[in-house]
């Protein structure tokens, strides 16, 4: 329109437009609505026991309960090994990383179908929805591994200098929730099938993970398969860093997070390509 | 001339119907369905027929500090509009350019959590509507205020009534301060004394040199407070201009469409009535003016009442009872004349002077009465009188309670002056002012 010549000094804050390449990541936008971020994680955390007896505590007793089975089941009944470790300590340094990611992952498949009065109604960058979720059980992850040291002083385990690498192998559950986070909660949004689909496949996921046994156990010759499992890595490298087991071979783990930053931005692709029909479709 | 808010250039939005359908689907049916799309293929025209436009080619500019109102039929998309504007929703062509920040209000409380206190919401909401912690850190005070909810702030909100719950959600939302608001029929929620102030509020946005889209079927606010409307209607803008203008012609075809302005019997022993009298036509008519307009508050009117007097000097009476909206007699008035008629074909006019009924669509009953006392027959009328409020009044948004709204004539005289004598040579000793 010939009116808008005297706007061409102006450059436009917003262009409204069909979305055409696949690549158009906009993490840029996700970065300006980080205070956003801040509150979504929030709310999460402040809702997640908000009316429940015994509050917070749910945060710990659910690893607590997951480690006396374990302890019952795999160590006293099946004789499990546990690489030279108390296996209390040995089961709930793994079930740490674990109910974060496992909490993460269903909290990430439903965030943005429970977020659907939020994708109706306003503006936001939809990856914070996922981002958020997997996120805010970090949380959690703190006050169990609060948890984990007194039982670590109940049983007298050290840990080693290794535990200076635990925010990387945090860091490497934390994606590995989000990059299958970023696939399901979009397929979530068309396919309601995802949800009942989850718990079934993080119960699986449990089994092919050394959660319950250590990655001795694994025939050597599956080994190298086995790990293409992100979190056995993760789990790995928390029972290392923290209880000084066996290190996780370095050049797995390189494997393994170019793997998972690779699945992360096939994710945020997808992710992405879905958003567009979010709000028509949910 | 102002700087550009808002260029949209042939926005259009086309929905499958497909895609709402597919709605809380399974991969079962997704399966199913896909063995149907197969045979469908056959069929060429078989994927046009489950689209539809929501929007089409929509293009308009909107500059900087204007307040504009979108108005049209539910389903127009007019929502549609403000989604792809506010960026919920991607066009599937066309472009828009936004130049400034902009904020939307398509709900009251978007993203307030139940179990969190008032407080907490203030915060969640500000921050999902597109403030910034240190922007409602300041504004805090005053959205609490505003709220008037102070007393309950750290009380969860799922224990608020609703209607201190829309008074908190809008008490945020009326202090985002984005260059550019799009508002969505959002004042449709709470007491008529909160929808004023609310409305108040966002006329002073506009004040302040921000622009505003608003979308509103409440034509009182949109009159009131838009400068330039649009009328939407089929996913296109088929009217743009100032305010009153749009919305008259809006409010005409609104009454066109479906309503009759006159019944009319063509036998004289179809119509109701007696033996003795059958009516043969009732009408509303504008006193003046073209009939196509609509009837407006000020507008003075007739309602018309032909009728077959078959027995010549009767002595009849017309009789008329008004219903307000709301079912409230408003007035009954009849014919005076005491006078035998002849027998024939007799019209009697009652006129209703303007400044006087209140808005709505109002009804009424004829009653033929003989003698001065006997009701010969009464008859329901079907022609509504559509009365519509077009005023432009500052500060006040909304129908006025009352069964009528005279205008009537008011006078305030100054009748001593003030012992504080720094205000007394802003006044006249005497003032007399007609109240509008």
């Amino acid at each position: 329109m010939e009116c808008t010549a005297g706007m061409t000094a102006q450059k436009p804050s917003v262009v409204i437009q069909p979305q055409t390449g696949l690549f158009q990541l906009d993490l840029l936008s996700v970065w300006q609505y980080r205070e956003l971020l801040y509150f979504l994680i929030w709310r999460d955390v402040m809702t997640r026991y908000k009316q429940t007896a015994i509050g917070a505590a749910w945060v710990v007793v659910q690893p607590l309960i997951n480690m006396l089975i374990f302890t019952f089941v795999f160590s006293r009944l099946a004789k499990v090994p546990s690489d030279g470790v108390p296996y209390p300590v040995f089961a709930f340094a793994a079930l740490l990383p674990w109910s974060y990611f496992s909490q993460a992952l269903s909290k990430a498949s439903g965030s943005v179908v429970t977020s659907a009065n939020l994708v109706t109604k306003i503006y936001f960058p939809r990856l914070l929805i996922p981002l958020a979720a997997t996120l805010a059980p970090i949380v959690d992850m703190f006050f169990s591994f609060l948890v984990l040291l007194l039982l670590m002083l109940w049983f007298n385990v050290v840990p080693s200098w290794g535990l200076i690498t635990l925010p990387f192998f945090i860091l490497l559950a934390v994606l590995t929730a989000l990059s299958v986070g970023l696939f399901t909660s979009a397929l979530n949004v068309r396919y309601r099938d995802v949800g009942s689909i989850m718990p079934f496949i993080a119960q699986v996921w449990m089994y092919v993970s050394p959660v319950a046994y250590p990655v001795s156990m694994v025939p050597e010759q599956w080994r190298m398969i086995y790990s293409l499992n992100p979190m056995v890595g993760v789990i790995e490298g928390f029972r290392w860093a923290l209880l000084g087991t066996t290190p996780p071979d370095p050049a797995l783990m390189a494997v393994s997070a170019l793997a998972l930053l690779f699945f992360c931005l096939a994710g945020t692709v997808y992710f992405k390509a879905m958003e567009q029909s979010f709000a028509d479709v949910i | 001339m102002s700087n550009i808010a808002i260029h949209a250039d042939q926005l259009s939005k086309r929905y499958t119907v497909a895609t709402a359908k597919y709605r809380h689907d399974t991969l079962a049916d997704q399966l199913a369905d896909s063995v149907k799309s197969v045979f469908r293929r056959l069929r060429p025209n078989a994927t046009e027929n489950r689209t539809f436009w929501a929007l089409k080619d929509v293009s308009f500019e909107v500059r900087e500090g204007e307040l504009v109102g979108i108005i049209g039929h539910n389903g127009a998309g007019k929502s549609t509009l403000l989604k792809v504007l506010s960026r919920i929703t991607q066009p599937s062509s066309g472009r828009a350019q936004i130049y400034g920040r902009v904020g939307s209000l398509l709900e009251v409380g978007t993203g307030f959590h139940p179990e969190l206190s008032g407080r907490e919401n203030i915060y969640l909401n500000g921050a999902v509507i597109g403030m910034k912690k240190e922007e409602i850190r300041r504004q805090f005070d005053a959205i609490v205020d505003f709220s008037e909810v102070g007393r309950f702030l750290d009380m969860p909100v799922k224990r608020y009534s609703s209607g201190m719950y829309v008074r908190l959600a809008f008490a945020v939302a009326a202090h985002l301060e984005p260059e550019i608001l799009l508002v969505d029929e959002v004042l449709a929620v709470g007491d008529i004394a909160f929808q004023k102030k609310c409305l108040g509020k966002i006329g002073s946005v506009a004040d302040g040199g921000r622009t505003v889209i608003f979308i509103s079927h409440n034509m009182t606010a949109i009159n009131s407070l838009c400068n330039r409307v649009l009328w939407v209607d089929n996913g296109q803008i088929i009217d743009d201009g100032p305010a009153t203008q749009v919305v008259s012609r809006y409010l005409a075809k609104a009454t066109d469409d479906g309503e009759l302005s006159e019944e009319t019997w063509d036998r004289a022993d179809e119509g109701p009535g007696t033996d003795t009298v059958r009516l043969k036509r009732v009408r509303v008519q504008r006193l003046d003016g073209d009939q196509s307009e609509p009837l407006t508050m000020e507008t003075p009117f007739k309602i018309e009442i032909e009728y077959w007097n078959l027995v010549a000097d009767a002595r009849l009476h017309i009789t008329i009872h008004l219903y307000t909206p709301e079912g409230i007699v408003a007035f009954t008035t009849g014919c005076q004349n005491s006078q035998p008629l002849p027998a024939g074909l007799l019209r009697s006019t009652g006129y209703i002077p303007g400044d006087l009924l209140n808005s709505g669509i109002h009804r009424f009953v004829v009653l033929v009465v003989k003698d001065s006392s006997s009701v010969l027959f009464t008859h329901e009328s079907q022609v509504p009188i559509n009365i519509l409020d077009v005023r432009q009044r500052e500060g006040s948004y909304g129908k006025e309670p009352g069964v009528v709204q005279p205008r009537l004539v008011w006078t305030t005289e100054l009748l001593d002056f003030s012992p504080d004598s720094s205000c007394q040579s802003e006044y006249s000793p005497y003032l007399s002012m007609q109240a509008a």
